[in-house]
């Protein structure tokens, strides 16, 4: 399900002394299957971009188009339901959604919400505990006894029962312990490739961007500074620092060699390319001093 | 909820802001007070002089005050139906059953109307030209003298500040739980009263929890860095009486006069 943008602004509060223009003019495009990364550092307006993702804001100037479904600030409130079933959100610390007595009916708010029976939603609830990772015996638990990262796949579950075509994660690690910030981006990726989800991820972690996304959107005073696939933005190492962006790791690895005399025909993203990078680099030395 | 301007303190360098607060948590006080005593027009004409004068002195953006005023307009318009219908004496135009029109009803309408108007214009200008920490310090203040009877001031004046402090944390809170319970299709502000009440719930619970936890993390932050209550406590803002309170005093107290003087004489 593709999401396009069109010239979208979005002001806070206008005509008052606290008016802010959190989003300028944005154009782009969230493709079909696509695995889109937002980056940009704190107040860029990466957040009101996510809520314009299933409507929970309206453009002030515009088009959003959510599929085939447009989206301008004349929009009414009523029919954005079905809409909101297709992009599923979830927000920063989504543990903080949590409300319901049980595990069980947590993750069925949301199916329940979107018509599904309790027997279904039931069905839905268990279904998705294991898909988080957890054991269905939490299902009949108090939400508030579990551990943090648990009521994190527990708030995520809730969002997945949801069987939306468009996920959109708010750093939904973080907070976490490398193991589990691994293992839930992991669950993201084998979703993404098994159920032909459309993610949208906003993250800090710059070898997330690299391992899964495909398509990268910088943004920065609300507006969308550079925009590509993950090689193409990350191959400006001093423009990213510019903008107080990380790059991953490796990339910031070769990027000081380069410094020190080095040469990379491009940059490496990942762990895997840094290091066959310099393998190839030492097999060429070796050749010419033989 | 934006729209609310409670709590919503705008910086200026004006007159006002430049005030003790609590002259002007006085005077304000003074003010709605001395309203209750106007009984004809040239009393309300005074006050308006007054509260307009005092607006002018902040700087403030008069708009604000207008969209402080339009989220009341019910509450006043209804108090003023129930003037209108119910109020006797004077002229009589129409009657049907307990309900009435006169001269009277009519002109105590008109009254109520201009009261309400006054009064909120000047809590609001009390509000927007004064932070909240400055209000709960000139709370703290002139509740001083109850400490004579063993009143615990200075912890009431911490609970206040303390509240007002998260008031705006709160706020936002409730719009990001909002937020992610209507992405799980919760739509608010559709269904009949008693479907409305249950979508309260998975708002309400979330924020009890966060507002829980976050009370406690702020009690054990206080304790980290060594806070201990009231005695021997010293302030980093001190209230100072400054000429300008003067002025302000002198004015309200002259309207005071003046007010009594056309309402007894």
């Amino acid at each position: 399900m593709a999401i396009t943008f069109k010239s979208v602004s979005y002001t806070y509060q206008p005509n008052t002394p606290f008016e802010f223009h959190a989003l300028n003019e944005i154009s782009t495009k969230i493709e079909d299957g696509s695995f889109t990364a937002l980056i940009g550092h704190t107040g860029s307006g990466k957040s009101t971009f996510l809520q314009h993702l299933n409507a929970l804001l309206k453009p002030t100037s515009g088009t959003v188009l959510i599929e085939d479904a447009t989206i301008t600030h004349e929009t009414s409130n009523k029919n954005l339901k079905p809409l909101r079933k297709k992009v599923g959100i979830v927000f920063q610390f989504p543990e903080k959604q949590l409300f319901a007595d049980t595990v069980k009916k947590d993750i069925a708010f949301g199916p329940e919400n979107f018509g599904s029976t309790p027997e279904e939603a039931g069905k839905l609830a268990k279904k998705m505990i294991e898909l988080v990772g957890l054991p269905v015996s939490l299902l009949d638990r108090s939400p508030f006894e579990l551990s943090g990262g648990q009521m994190r796949r527990v708030a995520i579950a809730g969002v997945l029962a949801m069987q939306p075509n468009v996920l959109v994660l708010d750093e939904p690690t973080a907070g976490l312990d490398p193991s589990g910030r691994q293992e839930i981006m992991h669950l993201f990726t084998s979703l993404q490739q098994s159920q032909h989800f459309t993610i949208v991820l906003v993250t800090h972690q710059m070898e997330d961007v690299a391992n899964y996304a495909n398509h990268v959107i910088v943004m920065e005073h609300g507006k969308i500074v550079k925009e590509g696939r993950p090689r193409e933005v990350f191959a400006d190492v001093e423009w990213l620092h510019d903008k107080q962006l990380d790059v991953p790791a490796s990339t910031e690895f070769a990027f000081e060699m380069v410094k020190r005399g080095f040469h990379f025909d491009k940059l490496p993203l990942t762990e895997q390319e840094l290091a066959d990078d310099i393998a190839a680099m030492f097999k060429r030395r070796r050749r010419s001093n033989e | 909820m934006n729209k609310l301007l409670f709590g919503r303190y705008i910086p200026q360098d004006s007159f006002v802001h430049h005030m003790d607060p609590r002259a002007k948590l006085v005077l304000s006080f003074l003010y709605v007070i001395v309203i209750f005593f106007a009984n004809n027009w040239w009393i309300y004409l005074l006050m308006t002089v007054v509260a307009l004068l005092s607006i002018w002195a902040s700087k403030i953006n008069f708009k604000l005050f207008v969209d402080g005023i339009l989220p009341l307009i019910w509450i006043i318009a209804f108090t003023m139906l129930i003037q209108v219908f119910f109020g006797t004496g004077g002229h009589l135009y129409w009657q049907w059953g307990i309900f009435s029109v006169t001269s009277l009803g009519i002109l105590n309408a008109a009254y109520i109307f201009v009261r309400f108007t006054l009064i909120i214009l000047i809590s609001t200008l009390l509000t927007l030209s004064t932070s909240p920490i400055q209000i709960s310090d000139a709370i703290e203040s002139l509740l001083k003298p109850l400490e004579k009877v063993h009143f615990p001031v200075y912890e009431v004046a911490l609970m206040l500040s303390i509240a007002l402090r998260f008031v705006p944390t709160l706020m936002d809170e409730t719009e990001s739980i909002m937020n992610a319970q209507r992405a799980r299709g919760v739509d608010f502000g559709t269904g009949n009263i008693v479907q409305r009440i249950k979508k309260i719930i998975p708002i309400l619970i979330p924020l009890f929890v966060s507002a829980f936890n976050r009370a406690e993390d702020l009690a054990t932050a206080m304790e980290a860095r060594g806070y201990q209550g009231g005695a021997g406590r010293t302030k980093y803002r001190l209230l100072k009486w400054g000429i300008r309170d003067t002025i302000a005093t002198l004015i309200y107290l002259l309207m005071t006069v003046v007010v009594f003087a056309l309402r007894f004489f």
